[in-house]
Parts: C-alpha cells; structure tokens; sequence
C-alpha cells in the first residue's frame, strides 16, 4: 500500500506573528519556519504503517516556493521515501492545492493519503476534505486513531461531542487530529540519508491544471487588543470583583 | 436568491449553533433556508420551523443521513446549490467536515471560521491563531462558509416556516461504527454562559473535580487546555483553543493554564477572564482582567467555599 502524505511549511507554532504595518498581510520575513504540526503527525502516522508492514511506501508531497523543500527533507529525515515538490510563488486558496494535489495523486495512485487537518497559518481546515471530494474518495477528518484491516480503514475521530469510529473502504482520506500519535525527532543519520532520498519537482504546469482565482484578501488586521486587567490579592478580592465590577457572577 | 444553512443537531434536538449561524446568514440576505439532515429528526424540524428570519425548511429524512456523513450529505448539499447565492455552516465538527467537500464540488473556495459579514461578497476571519484577522472578497458565484458561531447571537424563535421534504437520496460508502458521547448536566461549552477552564497544573483527571464543584456553583461548563486532555485529565471535546472549542463566555476562569497563543486563540473573546496561577509570570495574566497569583488548590476549594 502506498500512503502519500500532502505538508505544509508554516511559520514555527511558538512564533507570535505580527500584521505589516500596510495591513496587506501577516509579516512572515525572517521568522522561524517548521513543517506544520498537524502534518507532522500524519507523516509520523504513514511512517508507522510502513514500519508495521502495512504500508509500502510513503510519499510526500508539498507546494510552494523552493524553500519548502526543507520542509519536505524534514518529512524525509523522519521516515518518508521520497518526495514531491510542486514549484509555485503564488499564494493559493485550498481548493487549488486540492486540484494540484488531485494531479499527483492520478499520477501515484496512493491507497491512503493523510492529510493534517489543518495548517496553524491559514487555520482553514479544508485541503484533505476537498481533496477527498475531488477524487470522489470517503473521508475520516480528525482522526485520533486509525486501524488498518485488508481493504478498510477503521478511524476514531473527534468530533465536538466526543468520538466517532467510521470504517472506509480504500482509496480513503484521512485528516490527522492531534492525538493522532506523537512525532518522533528525527535522527542525525536519517537527516543525513534524507539528503540523498528522491525529491522531484513539477510546475503547475507541468501538472496540467489550470487554477482560478478566488477571492481578493482586502486586508489584515491586528485583532482587538484586551485592556490590561489588573491582579487581585486575594480570592475574596476577587469575588467582590466578580460581583459587584465585572458583575458576572 | 436564497441563502442556505446547514442545520446542527443529533436527530433528537437543534442546536442553539443554527439560531446563530441563521443570524449571519440574515446579515448576508433576506431569504434564508435551513436544511435539515438526519434520520426520524422531526422535532428538529420544528425547531427549525420555529427560527425567526427562516422562510423555508428542507428536510431530508433518511436512515443514511443518521450519522451525518461529509461524503452524502455534501452530494446533497451539491444537488440544492443552483438554488442559492451562499451555502452556510457552524464552524463545528460537522460543518468543517462537510462544507470542504461542497466547495470542492461546485469549484468554489471555501471560507472558513467567519466572524463578521462586511457584506453579501465580503468577510472577515481569523488566521493565525486569531493572531490577525483577514477581510476577504470572494469573486465564486456560490460563497460556502463556515461560520464561527460564538461571534452571532442566536435568531429568536417565533416563526413557522414552510417545510419542503426532499426525496432524492445520496448513498455514502463511509460506513458509522459506532459514537461516544460525553454526557453532561452542565451547559454545553459553546453556549455556556460561564467556563472554568483547567490546564496542566491541576495535575490529574480526579482533580478536576474540584473544577466540576466550582462549575456547578456557577452554572458553569467545564474546559480544558490541549495539555490537560492530552494528558488523559478531561475528554478531547473539552480542550477549548485554536483547534479545540472556540468560546466567548461571559466569565472565563483559567485555572492552572498558562496562556500559550493556541490556548488563547480559543477563548480571548470571553468578555471577563480570571487566571489563577501559582507562576505570576504566565502569559495568562496578559489577557486576564482578574489575576489571582496563588496556588490553585488553595484558591480553588476557597472560591467554592465563598460562593457559598
Ligand atoms: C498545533 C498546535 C495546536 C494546539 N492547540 C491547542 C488548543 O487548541 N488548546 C490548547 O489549550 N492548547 C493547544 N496547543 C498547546 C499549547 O501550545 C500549550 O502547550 C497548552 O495550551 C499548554 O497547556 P497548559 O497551559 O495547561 O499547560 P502548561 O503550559 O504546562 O501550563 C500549566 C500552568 O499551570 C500552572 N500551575 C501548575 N501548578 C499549579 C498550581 N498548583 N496552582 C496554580 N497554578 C499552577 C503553571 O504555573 C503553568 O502556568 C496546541 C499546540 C500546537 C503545537
């Protein structure tokens, strides 16, 4: 069975982004850059198949300009095979990365492609379902535990009142949650040996898709900043406070 | 033309995220429909019926709806979407699920986790952890959204709407096991009034008992950080963050969380915050209106024993 894994690059999950002063985006210059946590885990979970001898071989595929390639080689150092750079500067909405993911998939015919749920930049939560449409595929989103047997996938998902098992037949999708598995740290020697593993790059083009625009963002903005509130000396303090300032209680 | 929303419920009873999500849907235009999904859901259809600012009901009734699959209810949602200018959902586990999969279908961009409707084309939404807050345009002929429902008030009730019942059928190949559900006196998270909230310091699930006292003075829900779920204290559909729950009580208590972005993304827009923390440099106190530095298993029990 072969698992391809679609990642992303995002900036670090402990950053704290700041909106450029022109409002036209988030300033991303010279901030440290890491492979979205989320995707993370669903590399972590396709290298485990692998090593269980459910999986034979692990894609992963990523989007963007070369610097994402770093990310790819980190997805290499923790156990995929080989990997797959699509080279854009554009900046695209999820259901382009969908259709290009889409292109590669017909080329790869993977039984399994895990996606993470979401990327901690654009928090959109939407790639692996719409990709999922895309190729006609069943779904499992946020999944806290997949088990394999023969030709159907067994998920736990959490959803918002507690957890759901569904059972999909492959070719399936699977959106990784957090507690999907915990990421090992890759080793010095699979960094090394991840240097030397198969990276290959297309353009858009050379996928053949041809992608539409959208939306416009009009702009961004800082949110609201909270007032400085101010600390109480004690819990009867802060009782009073509760009651008689705040007057929510 | 039309606006359409997706209906939250479990077959048995609406969920107050509909009346919310009916309220944007009534800052985009005049017509709004809701679509009820499910199996034997009949009360929900009335409840829906009931919302002011819906003039129509769709129900689709069927024993494959039961478990409220992405893969036909978006086939559904596909098949009813030349009828409308926006396809709407709750910003929950089932419209995030579901709504992807439509857009992709109609070739349309999805937007997700709107808090403000600028205009019919125009919204604004949170990236980045809330860290900023994008205004999009879209230029698709069909806008699918997810709505963050914590940023509407909910639609009132007083209304009967007409009911269309649809009689196309969509098969899924996705197959329900089976569903756990945390069953709980208290309010639900996303429309509870007051949240305590505790985080890594209470230190175990048995602890988080006095959390539960604490709640039930106050009405209260509980919550949780990422790190105490994960580390088994409170079950997942607790852990309120940028990818758990996203709140905005009017009280939120913190109690032993120390503040990381991911936590706050999910619960900054509560109108009081208290942190209670023994560390009197945790991020927490940033945001928080009420700062208590103390060790919480003193304070705690104290606060139930005031609250008299
Ligand atoms: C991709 C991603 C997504 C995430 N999503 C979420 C999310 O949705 N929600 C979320 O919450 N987190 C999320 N996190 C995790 C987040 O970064 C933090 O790790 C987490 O919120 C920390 O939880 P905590 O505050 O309970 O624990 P800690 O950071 O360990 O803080 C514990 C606090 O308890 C205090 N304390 C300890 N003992 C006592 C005592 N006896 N009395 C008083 N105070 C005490 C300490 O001083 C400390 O401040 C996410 C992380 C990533 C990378």
């Amino acid at each position: 069975m072969k698992v391809l894994v679609p990642v992303k690059r995002v900036v670090d999950a402990n950053v704290k982004v700041r909106v450029k002063a022109d409002n036209t985006s988030v300033d991303t210059a010279n901030l440290k850059m890491a492979l979205n946590p989320f995707c993370e885990i669903a590399v972590e979970e396709a290298v485990r198949l692998k090593e269980a001898g459910s999986a034979t071989e692990v894609v992963v595929v990523s989007i963007g300009n070369k610097a994402v390639q770093e990310q790819l080689r980190t997805a290499l150092a923790l156990g995929a095979d080989r990997a797959i750079h699509i080279d854009t500067e554009d900046e695209l909405v999820p259901v382009s990365i969908a259709k290009l993911l889409k292109a590669v998939q017909d080329k790869e015919q993977a039984e399994l492609v895990i996606f993470g749920k979401q990327s901690i930049d654009g928090d959109n939560n939407q790639t692996g379902q719409m990709f999922a449409a895309l190729m006609d595929m069943p779904q499992a989103t946020f999944a806290s535990e997949i088990k394999l047997e023969a030709n159907t996938l067994q998920v736990t998902r959490e959803i918002d009142g507690g957890m759901q098992t569904l059972k999909l037949p492959l070719p399936a999708v699977v959106t990784a949650d957090l507690r999907l598995n915990e990421p090992r740290y890759a080793s010095l020697p699979n960094i090394m040996k991840a240097k030397r593993k198969p990276l290959e790059v297309f353009t858009v083009a050379d996928l053949g898709v041809t992608l539409k625009s959208h939306q416009t963002v009009v702009k961004v903005t800082p949110p609201a900043e909270r007032k400085a509130g101010i600390m109480v000396a004690s819990v009867a303090e802060l009782v009073e406070k509760l009651k008689n300032e705040a007057k929510v209680i | 033309m039309a606006i359409l929303v997706l209906a939250e419920h479990d077959n048995a009873a609406l969920k107050l995220d509909t009346a919310k999500i009916v309220t944007a849907a009534r800052a985009i235009g005049d017509e709004v429909h809701v679509l009820v999904a499910g199996h034997q859901c009949g009360a929900v259809v009335q409840a829906a019926q009931a919302l002011q600012g819906v003039s129509q009901v769709l129900v689709a009734d069927a024993s494959v709806y039961e478990a409220h699959l992405a893969e036909n209810f978006a086939k559904l949602l596909v098949d009813l979407a030349p009828n409308y200018s926006h396809i709407l959902a709750s910003a929950s586990s089932l419209g995030k699920d579901t709504l992807p999969r439509v857009a992709a279908l109609l070739d349309v961009a999805q937007i997700s986790e709107v808090i403000t409707v600028v205009s019919a084309d125009t919204f604004v939404r949170p990236v980045y952890a809330g860290n900023a807050l994008a205004t999009v345009q879209s230029h698709d002929a069909i806008k699918v959204m997810t709505v963050r429902a914590s940023a509407f008030d909910a639609a009132p009730e007083g209304n009967s709407a007409a009911v269309t019942t649809l009689d196309k059928v969509f098969e899924a190949r996705t197959q329900f096991v089976s569903q756990s559900l945390t069953v709980s006196a208290r309010p639900e998270l996303g429309n509870a009034g007051i949240i305590v909230s505790g985080g890594r310091g209470m230190g175990s699930g048995e602890n988080f008992g006095m959390l539960e006292q604490l709640a039930d003075k106050l009405g209260a829900a509980v919550g949780a950080s990422r790190a105490a779920v994960d580390a088994g204290f409170v079950p997942n559909d607790l852990q309120v963050g940028q990818t758990g729950k996203i709140v905005a009580p009017n009280l939120y208590i913190a109690v032993g969380i120390s503040g990381a972005i991911q936590h706050l993304a999910g619960m900054k827009d509560a109108k009081v915050i208290v942190a209670i923390n023994k560390d009197a440099e945790a991020p927490i106190f940033q945001v928080a209106d009420y700062g208590l530095v103390a060790d919480l298993f003193e304070a705690v029990p104290e606060l139930i024993t005031s609250l008299g």
